[in-house]
């Protein structure tokens, strides 16, 4: 049985001058997996990030990080930065120091860890993310790739729990976004629990085990990618369907069912294969 | 749009100067930060008459351009940009002191024509020292060095704020003045009205990105403090840097070098 690490009951927030982002909003992030937020634009993602990270606070409802309702003395709100990390959309709205290598130090110093933990904390994610030889080198020199990538080294020193990522894979070239994917996998080998926002269907459902859709500010659905992204209410509410997805539903309405003894395919190749294993049987049952 | 563009290049390449390896480069910058203040000190302090004093003083630009490998036409190009304003400061000088104090043969110099080329000399050796200061040294290091010298923290953090988003501020700026230009097909768009528009919407960008900032900070865990994270290290060889530069200085300073070679040349061969 997996415990959820994050959990919202009926939260609530609205902006002032009225805009209500989430309303009523209940939903559970499971330990350990990987989990895709989608939605609209002004859906409430973001908004839903920020209260994640206790930046905002809600006006209704209660937030639970591992069972505990968060605190938000400056005690607790450390303690959860520390659990909760967050990689903001733009790189440069998260790099403020004038060269990276600071910029990382920031979150562990806030810590107040001690300085060999520090230094040794800032190695370790600048290896991580392939920054080393650009350590010491200002931040406005950098590609929009590095800034990316040190925005999350300077999460991962912090060695969060819970690592929210909004919209990571934006901007980023196709073998950029290869390289930030076997990142995250390896993260979640570690064991963090990951979330990102994203409006790329094909990424959520090749990537996450988990979905939580909203629909202006309310919870459309959550639950298992694979059961979710295939759901008509998903595809309408999101405007389109997994490419994968949709391709094994027309192949059913043809009669080649891919989805044979529970199996399914979540990414292009994956699919091919399951061609390939389906053609077999019949050639030879 | 370009000049706005060429100015941020300018400004990187600086920072990738800084990067070099050279001996002067691996020098802490406390001692280099040091170093040019009392050079600067020592220049600015001269009297308004004294040109020939200000020549020797080149001689620290020129060891340091040489030293940390510097391309020295960019740091003269440099310093040049900031020409008109010194002129400003200084053309009025022949205009309101016109007493002669130099007589070159038959033509004599006014008071105001001395002081104006000392300015401009005094000019050109402190700017160059800040901008060779800049590329042999990186502007992160030379706010840290100062806040390692006694400059309240707050205002070392202030300084690498405002220099690290002067690059994110102006390639904003770049990309809404290229909107503006491409749709005011060659013309000088609306003038006033879409500049004032233009700058306000700049304004409040720049106003929402530092809220987007404070988030950022808050979410690794800011409590409004900053903590130093680097130590460097003063040892001997920044010791010795200091003392040979300052004893120069202080040396040029109150002796003024040029009238001393002139008179051992005039003795030498009278």
């Amino acid at each position: 049985m997996t415990t959820p690490v994050l959990e919202l009951h009926e939260v609530s927030f609205t902006y002032p001058g009225g805009v209500t982002a989430l309303d009523g909003f209940s939903a559970g992030i499971t330990r350990g997996r990987r989990t895709a937020v989608l939605g609209r634009n002004g859906s409430g993602k973001t908004t839903l990030f920020s209260l994640l990270n206790g930046l905002k606070r809600p006006q209704k409802g209660v937030i639970k990080l591992n069972g505990e309702p968060l605190r938000y003395d400056r005690q607790g709100l450390l303690k959860l930065r520390q659990a909760v990390g967050m990689v903001f959309q733009d790189p440069d709205s998260q790099l403020f120091s004038a060269c990276i290598y600071e910029d990382i130090s920031f979150g562990p110093l806030n810590l107040g860890l001690p300085e060999a933990e520090i230094r040794n904390r800032v190695d370790k994610a600048l290896t991580q993310m392939k920054l080393t030889d650009v350590a010491n080198r200002p931040t406005h020199a950098l590609s929009f790739g590095q800034k990316k990538r040190a925005c999350i080294a300077g999460v991962l020193a912090m060695q969060p729990h819970v690592l929210i990522l909004d919209e990571p894979f934006a901007g980023l070239d196709p073998v950029m976004a290869k390289e930030f994917m076997v990142v995250l996998d390896q993260l979640h080998q570690d064991g963090t629990s990951l979330i990102i926002a994203t409006h790329d269907l094909d990424l959520a459902y090749a990537w996450a085990d988990d979905v939580i859709i909203l629909q202006d500010g309310h919870l459309l659905t959550q639950g298992k990618a694979s059961e979710q992204l295939v759901l008509p209410s998903v595809h309408n509410e999101l405007g389109a369907a997994p490419l994968v997805a949709e391709l094994g539903r027309v192949l059913a309405l043809t009669g080649t069912d891919v989805y044979g003894n529970g199996y399914h395919p979540r990414t292009g190749t994956e699919l091919v294969q399951a061609l390939i294993h389906q053609s077999r049987q019949e050639i030879d049952p | 749009m370009a000049s706005i563009h060429n100015a941020v290049l300018d400004l990187k390449r600086l920072d990738l100067l800084a990067n070099g390896n050279s001996s002067i480069h691996r020098l802490d910058a406390r001692a280099k930060v040091l170093v040019t203040l009392i050079f600067t000190i020592c220049v600015v302090s001269n009297d308004r008459y004294e040109l020939t004093a200000l020549f020797p003083f080149f001689i620290f630009p020129v060891a340091m351009i040489s030293l940390a490998n510097l391309p020295p036409l960019f740091i003269m190009k440099k310093i040049a940009l900031l020409c008109p304003f010194v002129v400003a400061v200084g053309i009025f000088n022949p205009v309101f002191d016109r007493v002669i104090i130099l007589q070159l043969g038959s033509i004599g110099i006014s008071g105001g024509w001395i002081s104006f080329a000392s300015i401009m000399a005094r000019s050109t050796l402190t700017v160059g020292a800040a901008f060779i200061l800049v590329a042999s040294t990186g502007f992160t290091a030379v706010c840290q060095a100062l806040e390692g010298l006694g400059m309240p923290k707050v205002f070392a953090v202030q300084l690498l704020f405002l220099y690290r988003y002067i690059f994110v501020l102006t390639e904003e700026s770049g990309r809404a003045s290229r909107a503006r230009e491409l749709r005011s097909c060659g013309k000088k768009g609306q003038g006033i009205h879409s500049f004032g528009s233009l700058v306000g919407h700049l304004l409040l960008r720049t106003w929402q990105r530092a809220e987007r900032i404070h988030m950022a900070m808050l979410a690794r865990g800011f409590t409004g403090a900053f903590h130093a994270s680097r130590q460097s290290r003063f040892g001997i060889p920044e010791i010795r840097f200091v003392l040979a530069w300052s004893a120069l200085f202080i040396f040029l300073r109150f002796q003024n070098a040029s009238q001393l070679l002139g008179s051992l040349v005039t003795g030498l061969f009278p």
